[in-house]
């Protein structure tokens, strides 16, 4: 190891550090809603504090996302790799879940006050399909 | 010309190898995309014994492969773009005086982070994602730092073996 080696991992680990700084949510701001994102298209908002279970199911799959206690967490999901589900909980701004292959995504985002419908904006497919 | 090839195809097989026990340890952070990176130990490690054009065609069918017996589109997507990234950083780095194989291997880690980052977020049409880069690029630079560590242990056997 030569030192323009550990010099470069010195940089890198601090230009981590500077994006991690800014990144990071800006004080005050703690979350307090998800919003569910899936291909980059809102499918609905939901407040951390209100206990709910949230089931998206679109042609890729199903996830299940609950939400309890200020966190939102995936419970249970169909995907090949189940790594949503491993991603635990969240409850700060700036945390996410990722769905990669269902291309979606629960993000922490500020309450603001507009928040008060129950939550489904976008588009939003049947919550069930029975045969 | 065939000895050449052979020695390649042993390579790849080796790298998926490792890419499967990395696949089996129950390492898991919980981010999507923080990996040990041990397939990268054949790909950083030949740079310093192949011709670049080898570790390229090694990286890129291992990829390939790994994708088709294992994976599916998306892991596809994102090991390619982590794997072409990486393998021009380091070929980059490498004709810089002054760097060692774990220089060159930090930032091959860190840069393969950042491609398949890059490519998630992309493929999700979300930036929530981008908040996981400072992580990534922690990781990026330990892993790096590890398989560059391992590789200069390697070199040196090799190169003997060679002569």
């Amino acid at each position: 190891m030569k030192k323009k080696d550990i010099m470069l991992a010195a940089i890198l680990l601090l230009v981590a550090f500077l994006l991690f700084l800014v990144l990071r949510p800006k004080d005050g701001a703690k979350g307090g809603q998800i919003q569910i994102t899936v291909d980059g298209v809102l499918y609905g908002t939901y407040s951390l504090f209100e206990e709910r279970e949230i089931r998206v199911e679109q042609e890729r799959g199903v996830n299940l996302i609950y939400v309890r206690d200020g966190a939102a967490w995936m419970a249970q999901a169909d995907c090949p790799d189940g790594y949503c589900i491993g991603q635990g909980k969240i409850r700060e701004k700036g945390q996410s879940i990722v769905c990669l292959p269902h291309r979606l995504v629960v993000e922490v985002t500020e309450a603001n006050g507009d928040m008060a419908e129950e939550g489904q904006q976008g588009f939003r497919p049947p919550d069930a399909v029975v045969h | 010309m065939g000895k050449k090839i052979a020695y390649c195809a042993v390579l790849v097989a080796l790298a998926m190898i490792f890419s499967y026990i990395e696949a089996v340890l129950p390492i898991h952070f919980g981010v999507p995309g923080i990996k040990l990176g041990l397939a990268n130990l054949v790909a950083v490690t030949g740079f310093y014994y192949l011709h670049p054009g080898e570790v390229f065609l090694i990286s890129l069918v291992r990829i390939l492969l790994s994708a088709l017996l294992f994976g599916n589109g998306l892991s596809l997507a994102y090991s390619l773009a982590g794997g072409i990234f990486s393998f021009l950083v380091m070929l980059g780095l490498k004709k810089i005086k002054g760097f060692s194989v774990v220089g060159v291997s930090i930032a091959g880690g860190v840069s393969h982070n950042i491609g398949q980052i890059a490519v998630a977020a992309w493929v999700v049409k979300n930036r929530a994602i981008l908040y996981y880069l400072p992580a990534l690029m922690v990781a990026g630079v330990v892993t790096g730092m590890l398989m560059g560590i391992l590789s200069a242990r390697i070199l040196p056997v090799i190169r003997r073996g060679r002569t």
